[in-house]
């Protein structure tokens, strides 16, 4: 409402933000760069050598690898950091110190997995197609969020909509096969959706305490039947795996091939909802409507829009989305259900909206992003680096707060969101 | 577009004649009024966790087929037995009501914490993280120090509302300085507290000596808290303690100009920053004072409670309860002072619960979870029971994303 006022001293503002930015990442940088040369350039023998495996025992190409020197890769990356950090403290190139900061990380984590692989080697395409696995359920959680949130209700009970998702889709898929799983899942997750929404729309209550006590709700109910119902009944815990869909020839292409086209049926159906959303909200007159609604539901309901409708139907979709997420944790990658399960990656998935700004493949990217992180903690773990375990399970979690701490810039929120809205 | 409402709700007013529970609460001009809301909260969350009792259970379900009658019958003895038990195990003898008191004290002070965080218009998810942050610190106080207990004591617990304050303030820093949501911060700083206390508590020097699994050794007897009532029952000072800051809290919130400043902020930050006040300081000091609160918490959790060592569980599900303590409280001191000890019955009712009718205390949870519900949309139990309940304005702090 004041928008016009106030742009003059924003702009202002936010050049001497981008300065101060680029300061703390130029540091930032520094720091990365003398880690990977103190310790992963110097901390290996001179002769000591990495390899990095491409292709998987299951590829129909075979020993395709890339083996090189540890200590000039990690030298390389270490000075290449180096300049980058160098370029941003001389406030260089202001606009792309985003591009600086992914660079210089992606370097970092490169050299990481050099030192960590030193003398040994290290499957790439191992920990690539796991990153993709674990971004699944990430990327589902910032789908659901960016479709109540695009609409103006935001959803912090995905994290509970995940969790019942993945204990019905257990118990459902043991009784009467994965899909009854799937779908009772998806109705889980609707059902709490329109929970939230009956309480946020209908009583007004504020919505992050919705979500909230949604959650809290979850974790009870579904901790409650499974020490009453699953220990008892342990023949209902025992879903059926999920088989990989091998894409005939694309599957056969090396890296490309298992990182995206040997999956289940999930990973596919995630990836086409991503492109849906995208289409649904930015090419068709319902995204409009929608996206008015979560801007300016004044607006939307003089031109004679249904706010209250749009919101309902919305959250409740989106909860759809977050029981097909809990079914893909319980059916696909977990295969069966344990209490608390989903161990915070609603909440993950909630900043992997912010971070891909509420757009449909920026949810994809932030998600792959996040699971990256994952399999990274995993994959390190496994190579015995003298790094506590728990430092690198803390990884995901940490990474978290650096991307909502806006280290890679501000994102703006639709306007309305998290606003009841009382028709006059 | 960023403006946040706390409602101003009664307490604030100077004290009014009335009934002494109107002037001992606070809340409201009548008593019945006041109270209707919850209790009949409490009643609605009772009569559904009896339905889910009852048909959760997979044998009677199996009966459900082939004789409704005998399986209709099953259930209302099983759910009779189990709400006896709960009833017996939170108030039924002297060693009960000490185990409700016992369970009380570490919820209510986690429920300051999120109280207070709420009236600075913050949402402190973070408890748990702040315990644990908070019971470590103590933990290394009550077991490298030694000193007469009479000042182990309170610097052990000082020590613990640092720990908390620490990580609890971090997150508001972060908020103050980058608009980082703190219900997204506190949460992944409380997985953050638990794998780095796993990790912490498994080095030499904290962990208890001859374990493989991160546990601490026991903290000194002259750090530990003593016991109001003698050896028998298990309730400690840390109760006193809770209810001191009951008024402690009361008095920063309400009568201090820094209070004035968390409120104010809370309700409307714009207006704060126009009136001249920092709201970055003030953001930043309302979570830390809130983590302190917590630290507290994870302090008693320590200091009072045996075997007195520190572990990755020591928070319990405390952290998380404390949440509903709050909501159930309104945020208000007094009102967490009574949601706690409603909760710390269903606490200790619920451990009677599982032990003698085998219904898991995670029904608990779930009843929690539907009071709090019911309490924060009254229309909900308006329509049920046909009643004018007090109609109060619904708590709003949501801000969206942005800073």
């Amino acid at each position: 409402m004041d928008k016009l006022e106030t742009a003059t001293p924003e702009v202002v503002l936010r050049t001497s933000a981008g300065e101060r930015r680029a300061t703390i990442i130029g540091v930032v940088l520094m720091a990365l760069a003398a880690v990977v040369l103190g310790v992963f350039a110097f901390g290996v023998p001179t002769d000591a050598s990495s390899t990095f495996n491409l292709s998987l025992p299951t590829d129909a190409i075979q020993g395709v690898a890339w083996t090189f020197n540890s200590r000039i890769f990690s030298a390389v990356a270490g000075i290449l950091i180096f300049a980058l950090g160098t370029d941003r403290l001389r406030r260089r190139h202001l606009e792309r110190t985003n591009l600086a900061l992914g660079i210089g990380l992606l370097l970092f984590v490169l050299a990481l997995l050099a030192w960590a692989a030193a003398d040994s080697s290290f499957s790439l395409v191992g920990m690539l197609r796991s990153t993709v696995i674990s971004s699944i359920v990430i990327t589902l959680g910032a789908l659901t969020g960016l479709t109540c949130e695009r609409v103006g209700v935001i959803n912090i009970g995905i994290e509970g909509q995940l969790l019942t998702g993945a204990f019905v889709a257990v118990i459902l898929s043991s009784a009467f096969g994965t899909w009854a799983g799937v779908a009772g899942a998806m109705v889980a997750g609707a059902l709490l959706g329109a929970l939230l929404a009956w309480l946020a729309i209908r009583f007004a209550v504020d919505q992050i305490i919705a979500g909230v006590v949604i959650n809290i709700l979850a974790v009870g109910l579904t901790s409650f039947l499974a020490s009453r119902v699953l220990s008892e009944a342990q023949d209902l815990n025992a879903p059926a795996r999920v088989s990989s869909i091998r894409i005939p020839l694309l599957a056969d292409i090396p890296v490309i091939g298992p990182m995206f086209f040997d999956h289940t049926f999930f990973v596919y159906v995630t990836l086409i909802l991503v492109v849906a959303l995208h289409y649904g909200f930015f090419r068709t007159r319902w995204g409009l409507r929608a996206r008015a609604v979560g801007e300016h539901p004044k607006a939307a309901d003089t031109l004679g829009i249904d706010v209250l409708k749009v919101r309902y139907r919305n959250v409740i979709g989106g909860g759809l989305i977050a029981g097909f997420g809990g079914a893909f944790l319980a059916l696909a990658q977990i295969s069966r259900f344990e209490e608390n399960m989903t161990g915070g990656i609603g909440f993950i998935g909630l900043a992997a909206m912010i971070f891909g700004r509420w757009l449909p493949f920026g949810a994809l990217a932030a998600g792959l992003v996040f699971g990256f992180s994952g399999a990274l903690a995993q994959k390190v773990g496994i190579l015995g680096t003298g790094i506590p375990s728990e430092f690198m399970l803390m990884l995901p979690y940490v990474a978290t707060v650096i991307v909502v701490a806006g280290l890679v810039g501000r994102a703006r929120a639709p306007a309305a969101d998290g606003q009841p809205y009382i028709k006059q | 577009m960023t403006e946040t409402r706390v409602p101003e709700e009664h307490e604030s007013q100077p004290p009014q004649p009335g009934t002494l529970m109107t002037r001992a609460t606070g809340v409201g001009t009548s008593v019945g009024r006041s109270l209707l809301l919850p209790t009949l909260a409490m009643v609605t969350a009772l009569v559904i966790g009896a339905i889910i009792i009852a048909f959760s259970d997979i044998d009677i379900l199996r009966l459900l087929f082939d004789d409704p009658g005998a399986a209709i019958g099953q259930m209302a003895s099983e759910v009779s037995r189990a709400y006896r038990a709960l009833f017996r195990g939170s108030v039924g003898s002297v060693n009960s009501l000490s185990e409700t008191l016992f369970a009380a004290a570490p919820l209510l002070l986690a429920g300051l914490s999120v109280a207070l965080g709420f009236r600075a218009g913050l949402f402190n998810i973070g408890a748990q993280g702040q315990m644990l942050m908070g019971g470590l610190a103590a933990t290394y106080v009550g077991i490298y120090v030694s000193l007469p207990g009479i000042i182990h004591i309170p610097l052990t617990l000082l020590a613990g509302f640092a720990g908390g304050m620490i990580w609890g303030g971090l997150a508001g820093l972060l908020k103050a300085r980058t608009g980082a949501h703190e219900v997204i911060t506190t949460i992944m700083g409380n997985f953050i507290a638990v794998f780095f206390i796993q990790w912490i508590l498994t080095t030499p020097g904290l962990q208890d000596p001859g374990r493989n699994n991160p546990v601490s050794a026991a903290l000194s007897g002259t750090a530990r808290l003593p016991r109001i009532f003698g050896s028998g029952y298990r309730v400690t000072i840390g109760l006193l303690i809770g209810v001191a800051l009951v008024f402690v809290v009361h008095w920063v919130l309400y009568r201090s100009s820094i209070g004035f400043e968390f409120r104010a902020v809370g309700s409307n930050p714009e207006a704060g920053r126009y009136a001249g006040m920092n709201v970055a300081l003030v953001v930043t000091l309302a979570m830390a004072l809130a983590g302190g609160l917590a630290g507290l918490a994870g302090a008693n959790q320590v200091m009072g409670l045996e075997p007195y060592k520190a572990s990755p569980a020591l928070a319990g599900a405390v952290g998380f309860d404390a949440i509903t303590v709050a909501l159930l409280g309104r945020s208000n001191p007094v009102g967490v002072l009574w949601a706690a000890l409603l909760f710390g019955a269903l606490a200790a009712g619920g451990r009677a619960m599982q032990g003698a009718a085998q219904v898991p205390i995670d029904l608990v949870v779930v009843l929690q979870a539907l009071i709090v519900i019911f309490v924060a949309a009254p229309g909900i139990v308006r329509a049920i029971y046909r009643v004018k309940a007090p109609d109060e304005k619904p708590t709003q702090l949501t801000t969206g994303w942005g800073s």
